[in-house]
C-alpha cells in the first residue's frame, strides 16, 4: 500500500484557521511524505500546534484542504473516527485515562474500535509496553507512573491502533527535563523503524538529529523549510534567526523584540557539537 | 495578675465545656422524662412494631428509593448529555425540563404521575404498580437535581480525555461512555449520596398513592401506629430506621471515594 499511494501521508493545502476574530493560521501549505520525520518549531502562539490539531481535525479549518492517507479531511462527510484509527495523536499532557490501568488504557480503543478479542488486545498492548520499556508498568494507574513514564505509555497507547502516522504535539514540554531523554528516546526509535511523523516541539536537538525536515512557523505561516542543517543550522530568514538564538542562547535578550536595529546582524546560532550528521 | 496566651485561651475553652454541660444539664433535669418516656418510648409498642418495620416498611422505603434512584440515575444522565449536546433543541428541552422540575414539590409530581398518569393512559398501567408510579414520580424530580450534578461532573473532566479518545478512533458516544462518564461519575459520587439521603426520606411522601399494608413504608407504617395507638413512639421508631439507612450510607460513600483517589 505505501508502495503504490500517489499522495503524501499528509497534504495540506492553503489552510485557514480562526479563532472568533483572531487568525491564527494564514494560508498553510504543507506536506508530509510517508516515511517521513518532519519537526515543526516556531514561538508559541505561532500556530504550530493548531495546524498539528487540524491534521486529525481536532481543530476544524476555516478554509482549505487537507489530506491524510489520501483521505480528504476536509470533506464534510469523512468518515472521522475510522480515519483518525490511522492516525496516532501524542498530546503535551499526555492524556491517559486516569480510571483505568495502563493495561486497558491501551487495550480499550483496540477493543471498542477495532474489535479486537481481549487476548490479542492484550498481547498487542504488552509488544507496544515493551517497545517504550515499560512492560513492568501494565497494571499500574497513571497517576503511580512519572510523566515520562506516562508519555511513553500514551505513545505506546497510540502505537496499538497501528497508525501510520503519529502527530506529536509538544511531547516533552510538561515533563521534567531528566525524563525528556526518555521519551525523545522511544521516539527516534519509532523514527528508525520508519514511522510517520509530524513533531512539534521545542526540543531542537532531536530536531536536528531525527528530523528529515525541520519546518519553521511563525505568525501562522511557514517561513521557511528544509533539511534540519539548514533551517536550523544556516536560517535564511531573520525571524527564524532571533527564534533560534533566543531558543538556543535564552540569557541574551539584548536583541529582544528590535532585532533589525542591531548594529550586527545577529549571529547565527550555534547549536551543540552535531556528531550524527549522516542520520 | 496577667494571664498568658496560652492560659487565656485555656480558660476560655473550660468555660465554653461548662456553658455547654450546664446547658445540657438543664435540659436532662428540667424535662418531665416520665411523661416523655410514656409518650415517645413505650417498649410495648415498639415490640408491637416488630417485625413489620424490618420486613415490610423498612423493605419498601429501600425498593422505592433505589428504584428512584435508578430512574433517576439514569434519566439525569440523558438530562446531562442533552444540556451539552451540539443540538441546539436537545439543550432547550433539557434546561426547561430541569427548571420546571426542581421548582415544583416533589408531592406535586408524584401525586400528578400517579393519578395523571392512569387517566390519560386507561388502558396502560405503569410497570410495577405502586412501586413504578413511586420510581417515576419521586424519579423525575430526582432527575433534574442529578442532572445538573452529572453535567458539573462531565464538564470537570479535562477536555484532554475526550480529544485523546476520539484521537484513538472512538465515536463521540463511545468516548463519553467509557472515559469521559466514568470519570465524571466518580466526581459526583459524594452530591449523588447526597440525592440518595433525600430520596430515602422523600419516599415517605408515597402515602399521597394509597399505600396498602402490603406497601406500606417506613413514615405511613409510623402514622398509622401511631394512629392506632395514640402515642408517638412509631414516630421515634420510624426515625430511627432511616437513620439504620442513611448512617452507613455515608460510610459506604467515604470507602468508595478511598478507593477511587488512587485512580485519580
Amino acid at each position: 500500500m505505501t508502495t503504490t499511494q500517489p499522495r503524501p501521508a499528509v497534504e495540506i493545502r492553503d489552510l485557514h484557521k480562526s479563532f472568533g476574530p483572531l487568525e491564527v493560521l494564514k494560508g498553510i501549505d504543507f506536506e508530509v511524505g510517508h516515511g517521513e520525520v518532519v519537526c515543526v518549531i516556531g514561538p508559541s502562539g505561532s500556530g504550530k500546534s493548531t495546524l498539528l490539531r487540524c491534521v486529525n481535525l481536532l481543530e476544524e479549518p476555516t478554509a482549505g484542504k487537507i489530506w491524510v492517507n489520501g483521505v480528504e479531511m476536509t470533506d464534510p462527510d469523512v468518515e472521522i473516527d475510522s480515519v483518525r484509527r490511522g492516525i496516532g495523536m501524542v498530546f503535551q499532557s499526555f492524556n491517559l485515562f486516569p480510571h483505568l490501568t495502563v493495561l486497558n488504557n491501551l487495550t480499550i480503543a483496540q477493543r471498542r474500535v477495532l474489535r479486537r478479542g481481549r487476548a490479542e488486545a492484550e498481547r498487542i498492548a504488552r509488544d507496544n509496553l515493551e517497545r517504550v520499556g515499560l512492560t513492568d508498568k501494565a497494571d499500574a494507574f497513571p497517576a503511580q507512573l512519572s510523566g515520562g513514564q506516562q508519555q511513553r505509555a500514551a505513545i505506546a497507547r497510540s502505537l496499538s491502533m497501528d497508525p501510520k502516522l503519529m502527530l506529536f504535539d509538544e511531547p516533552t514540554s510538561a515533563l521534567d527535563p531528566e525524563l525528556v531523554g526518555d521519551v525523545l528516546t522511544v521516539m527516534r526509535k519509532l523514527a528508525e523503524d520508519g514511522m510517520t511523523m509530524m513533531v512539534v516541539t521545542h526540543e531542537m536537538a532531536f530536531a536536528r538529529d531525527v528530523a528529515d525536515r525541520v519546518v519553521f512557523m511563525d505568525g501562522g505561516v511557514v517561513v521557511e523549510q528544509g533539511p534540519p542543517q539548514e533551517v536550523l543550522g544556516a536560517p535564511r530568514h531573520e525571524r527564524t534567526r532571533s527564534f533560534l538564538s533566543r531558543v538556543l542562547d535564552p540569557t541574551h535578550v539584548a536583541q529582544l523584540g528590535q532585532p533589525d536595529q542591531s548594529p550586527e546582524p545577529p549571529q547565527p546560532p550555534r547549536l551543540p557539537a552535531d556528531d550524527r550528521h549522516n542520520l | 495578675m496577667k494571664l498568658r496566651r496560652r492560659q487565656r485561651e485555656r480558660l476560655s475553652l473550660w468555660l465554653q465545656y461548662l456553658a455547654f454541660i450546664a446547658i445540657i444539664a438543664v435540659v436532662i433535669f428540667a424535662a418531665d422524662w416520665g411523661r416523655l418516656r410514656e409518650a415517645f418510648f413505650r417498649v410495648d409498642i415498639i415490640e408491637s412494631m416488630f417485625p413489620t418495620i424490618i420486613t415490610v416498611a423498612l423493605r419498601n422505603t429501600i425498593l422505592y428509593t433505589l428504584g428512584a434512584f435508578a430512574f433517576g440515575l439514569v434519566f439525569g444522565t440523558v438530562l446531562a448529555l442533552m444540556r451539552l449536546s451540539r443540538v441546539a433543541p436537545y439543550r432547550w428541552v433539557a434546561t426547561a425540563y430541569i427548571e420546571l422540575f426542581r421548582g415544583l414539590p416533589a408531592l406535586l409530581v408524584l401525586f400528578l404521575v400517579g393519578y395523571g398518569i392512569p387517566i390519560a393512559f386507561p388502558e396502560r398501567e405503569i410497570p410495577g404498580g405502586v412501586f413504578g408510579s413511586i420510581a417515576i414520580g419521586l424519579g423525575l424530580t430526582a432527575a433534574a437535581y442529578m442532572a445538573e450534578t452529572i453535567r458539573a461532573g462531565i464538564q470537570a473532566v479535562p477536555k484532554g480525555q475526550m480529544e485523546a479518545a476520539r484521537t484513538l478512533g472512538m465515536s463521540h458516544f463511545t468516548a463519553m461512555r467509557t472515559i469521559v462518564i466514568p470519570q465524571a461519575f466518580r466526581v459526583v459520587i459524594p452530591p449523588l449520596t447526597n440525592e440518595l439521603i433525600l430520596l430515602t426520606k422523600d419516599s415517605s411522601l408515597a402515602y399521597v398513592l394509597g399505600v396498602t399494608a402490603q406497601t406500606i413504608e417506613v413514615t405511613k407504617f409510623g402514622r398509622d401506629t401511631l394512629n392506632d395507638r395514640v402515642n408517638a413512639t412509631p414516630l421515634l421508631v420510624a426515625g430511627f430506621a432511616y437513620l439504620v439507612l442513611t448512617l452507613p450510607l455515608s460510610q459506604v460513600v467515604r470507602r468508595l471515594e478511598l478507593r477511587y483517589a488512587k485512580a485519580r
